[in-house]
């Protein structure tokens, strides 16, 4: 079915993604360079206190100023997006890849099983998602890294075979598919080499929404405390250093940086998940 | 109807069910001895006894639910037992601030999305649609601990025009509750307006091009009757849907404005609680508002099957 797959209308060949597209994509790439390289590259300690630079602005030797303890905020931006990163795209990655299987499965198969796996996402979609996570972690202590990634993939998993599951749905009944199975083709052949690559783009486009959406919930308990635990930086605890006491009159910077991080990662996911979208023209799907 | 008004409603209980069994395994999941966790390892064998007989825990898990289940329909969700104060008590106080959070954000939102999106929707990608969809898609990308702490520096710190925190009662007069309650609902409102705005303008978009729509133009009737009389209603379910949906995250997700800005509401006292590690707090509120969203989420469902039919067939 190669060949079906290659002859896509010519709109599509048209026009490329676009620059903007290339330029996001670099961006996120970059980022996530210099948070795993983090500890190679010539940053300063992030937790290291230079009492003799305390909320010194930005300068050649600091790059973006330091803290109020002296702490240079370059390095503590760099180091803390390794917490936004790591959770924002491992459990999404989980999601993908179970509530994908899923949503084909059940999109496909219809009947009891799309019945069984549907109310098992219902239920789970049904808990307000940052109340859930919070609660748990209140039980379950310690927070660690692994603890908020599982919790964040059964928050992304249920969502991601919505999406999935729809739009499997409208292909499993076109022609392609139907002659496929008429020319005798195994249920896993269809799976995979029919439908899937059809609902790639619609799944990766929303995977980005979901790593947006994922880094942001971080922020939010790490902002709240209630993320990685003190003294691991990471962006949504800078930014709450940088709220309290009289940080934010006396040395903006502390807050302005890590927001400026989470403002721009997001909307490069977003313009990326939007490029694509309109691309493959994806329909939005009736979750 | 009256069989699917059934079918939602059977749902809406087995969810409830569901989740009152997830908060009540809470407790369990603590490790160790929970009234040890709870209470701490200073406390008096005495307290200790009276919180074991509170869950219940020397009995059978199914007991144990039981008891639980059955105090909270009288109305006892449990104290704290560091401030002695009753859950349903705390939660007098922080539902009204919530409800005021609530209302002033979505009005807000409301009165810049609606007005936005028509003037937008009536001239797809001229220059209004352009700047307007450029920065909504810039607000997409500000969460409310980003918004939040860029208000409180403009406003609060430069300007110094509204409190930077802090809450004052409607009963200490309406100008300082507004003043108090208005940096947080625009850092609520900012997340609301893009939502709003995007589905908005893609319904509307997509009802001008309905045939009765050119009908109504052939007609000679106004562009401003087309849109208000004849285009706002039938574009409108998708903004209630995402209206319901907001409202409902709202109730349990104003942490970080609650937080931020000390406002004493739901969200606040829970996280409060979890700091001081007030477990039958955090069971009990959280409850209530996993409850409260559940049932904002399917009253809106419900509303929008009644306003439009379509939706009972998909």
């Amino acid at each position: 079915m190669a060949e079906t797959l290659g002859a896509t209308p010519a709109t599509r060949r048209g026009k490329g993604l676009g620059v903007t597209f290339w330029i996001c994509l670099a961006w996120v790439t970059l980022m996530i360079l210099l948070a795993v390289l983090a500890s190679v590259l010539p940053l300063k300690a992030p937790n290291f206190q230079d009492y003799s630079a305390v909320n010194v602005g930005p300068s050649a030797h600091h790059l973006l100023g330091t803290d109020d303890l002296g702490r240079d905020l370059l390095a503590r931006v760099i180091f803390g997006s390794r917490v936004s990163l790591v959770i924002g795209f491992f459990p999404i990655a989980i999601g993908l890849v179970v509530g994908g299987l899923a949503g084909l499965l059940a999109g496909y198969r219809a009947g009891p099983t799309d019945t069984m796996l549907n109310a098992v996402s219902f239920v789970l979609l049904a808990f307000p998602a940052l109340l859930a996570i919070m609660v748990i972690e209140t039980f379950w202590k310690p927070v660690s890294l692994l603890k908020l990634t599982v919790m964040f993939a059964f928050v992304a998993a249920p969502l991601l075979f919505r999406v999935i599951r729809a739009t499997t749905l409208s292909f499993a009944s076109r022609e392609f598919v139907v002659a496929a199975r008429a020319m005798g083709a195994k249920t896993s052949r269809i799976l995979l080499r029919e439908l899937l690559p059809n609902i790639v783009p619609a799944a990766v486009s929303f995977a980005l929404i979901g790593v947006a959406t994922a880094i942001v919930l971080e922020g939010s308990l790490a902002f709240l405390g209630l993320s990685i635990n003190l003294p691991t930086s990471s962006l949504g605890n800078i930014i709450n250093d940088g709220v309290n006491s009289n940080n934010l009159s006396l040395n903006p910077y502390i807050a302005l940086w890590p927001s400026l991080y989470i403002f721009l990662l997001l909307t490069a996911l977003n313009l990326m998940a939007d490029r694509l979208r309109s691309y493959f023209d994806v329909r939005e799907v009736k979750l | 109807m009256l069989r699917f008004a059934a079918n939602r409603l059977f749902q809406l209980v087995v969810i409830c069910f569901l989740i009152s069994i997830f908060a009540f395994l809470l407790v369990h999941l603590l490790p160790g001895d929970p009234t040890l966790a709870i209470l701490g390892p200073n406390d008096t064998p005495a307290a200790r006894a009276v919180l074991l007989h509170q869950l219940g825990l020397n009995k059978g898990l199914l007991s144990q639910y039981g008891t639980w289940i059955t105090n909270i329909f009288h109305g006892n969700l449990g104290a704290s037992f560091l401030t002695k104060q009753t859950v349903t008590n705390a939660l007098g106080v922080a539902v009204p601030i919530d409800l005021e959070l609530i209302v002033v954000s979505q009005v807000l939102a409301l009165i810049f999305a609606i007005p936005m999106a028509l003037v937008a929707a009536l001239r797809p990608n001229k220059a209004f649609d352009k700047v307007a969809t450029t920065s909504t898609f810039g607000m997409l990308s500000l969460p409310t601990f980003v918004a939040g702490p860029l208000l409180v520096l403009v406003f609060a710190v430069t300007f110094k025009w509204v409190p930077a925190t802090g809450f004052n009662r409607l009963s200490q007069g309406l100008g300082p509750n507004l003043k108090s309650v208005i940096l947080p609902s625009v850092a609520l409102a900012i997340g609301s307006i893009t939502v709003y705005y995007r589905l908005l303008r893609a319904d509307l978009i997509a009802t001008l091009q309905e045939d009765y729509v050119t009908m109504a133009r052939s007609k000679g009737l106004s562009t401003r009757y087309i849109l208000l009389r004849h285009v706002m209603r039938p574009s409108s379910f998708s903004l209630l849907a995402g209206a319901g949906i907001s409202i409902g995250t709202l109730f349990t997700g104003a942490f970080v404005v609650e937080v931020l800005f000390q406002l004493p509401g739901i969200g606040y006292q829970l996280v409060q609680a979890i700091y001081s590690r007030d477990y039958l707090v955090v069971q009990g509120m959280a409850l209530v508002a996993a409850v409260a969203f559940v049932v904002v989420n399917f009253a809106v469902d419900f509303l929008l099957t009644v306003l439009d039919p379509r939706v009972r067939r998909a």
